[in-house]
């Protein structure tokens, strides 16, 4: 899988931590597979929505990513109940049902963004480096695989 | 054999499978059912209901679900049913889904139930209303069969006729 140039946390470097929400473990696992190109960390996993918000008290991640088609608790209905308790998060919809009416839902009930599945992993790059906005950061390609650097991990 | 309602499963798949396969595909055997469908490995049921309503089954053998669940995840998994399992679903999930995003945007409404696992050697003949149509993708991890019967909902049906769409 393509090697991206590392995101980080502006505040304090750190990578960023993600909360992977996705009733598929298959899907958990190649979003995690990503995250690591990302230079992200995977800070937690939950199967359906209402594990999500627990998982997200929890764990506290800076990016969430959520399925919406899920048993229990379907992936909007957590992500609204997500941001009316934390404002601050960041919640990504990730699912194969991209039709209008479901993103706008979404977004209406706080969703930061959209991304379809399959996911191209360049396209969730570009959301997550926008939903970071000021709060992350992406090193500088010299840094990028370079052992030390600023953009390695420690 | 109502296209309009097929193309989009055909293109999704296509799509699905050549992303998340990493590799071209070509389209084999297609065929009209005539007789009862017969399952050929490990097959997802998915149904719809609403202003279009049938049902699409993904199956494939266990050593291709497996070959496909290892480019899914890029690493190598032991096999096991769960795994075989969570592939076809999962597979399913990401096909219907994008081709009920086409069909949803041209202003069809409809539910997707959840996928089933399709246990029966034999699935439901086709009727007069009811098209089915079975294909065969030839992928570098082995064939991938979808059978779709698809029809126009009692209710939609004067909408579709009035060039719905």
């Amino acid at each position: 899988m393509e090697q991206f140039a590392t995101m980080r946390r502006s505040k304090d470097g750190q990578p960023i931590r993600y909360l992977v929400v996705d009733d598929s473990v298959f899907a958990r696992k190649n979003l995690a597979r990503m995250i690591e190109t990302f230079g992200g960390q995977l800070a937690g996993e939950a199967g359906d929505g209402a594990a999500a918000i627990t998982e997200y008290d929890r764990t506290n991640p800076d990016i969430v990513l959520m399925d919406i088609t899920m048993p229990q608790m379907e992936g909007i209905e957590a992500a609204e109940r997500i941001v009316q308790k934390h404002p601050e998060a960041r919640v990504v919809m990730v699912s194969s049902v991209g039709y209008q009416e479901n993103i706008v839902a979404a977004l209406q009930r706080g969703a930061r963004h959209f991304v379809q599945k399959p996911v191209k992993p360049e396209v969730l790059y570009e959301v997550i480096k926008y939903v970071m906005g000021e709060d992350g950061c992406v090193a500088n390609a010299a840094a990028v695989g370079a052992p030390g650097g600023a953009g390695e991990a420690k | 054999m109502k296209m309009e309602l097929i193309q989009p499963f055909i293109n999704a798949a296509d799509a699905v499978l050549a992303q998340n396969l990493g590799s071209s595909l070509s389209i084999g055997n297609v065929s009209m059912e005539e007789e009862a469908y017969r399952r050929k490995g490990v097959a997802a049921m998915v149904r719809l209901t609403g202003d279009i309503e049938g049902r699409v089954i993904f199956d494939l053998d266990t050593e291709t679900a497996v070959r496909i669940a290892r480019r899914f995840a890029g690493a190598e998994l032991p096999e096991s049913d769960d795994l075989v399992r969570e592939t076809v679903f999962e597979l399913a999930n990401q096909v219907i889904g994008n081709a009920v995003t086409t069909l949803n945007d041209q202003g069809f409404h409809f539910r997707v139930h959840p996928p089933a696992l399709h246990v029966s050697e034999h699935g439901a003949k086709s009727s007069e209303d009811t098209e089915v149509l079975v294909m065969c993708f030839e992928t570098s991890s082995g064939n991938v069969f979808m059978n779709i019967a698809m029809q126009y909902s009692v209710q939609s049906k004067g909408l579709a006729a009035g060039g719905r769409g």
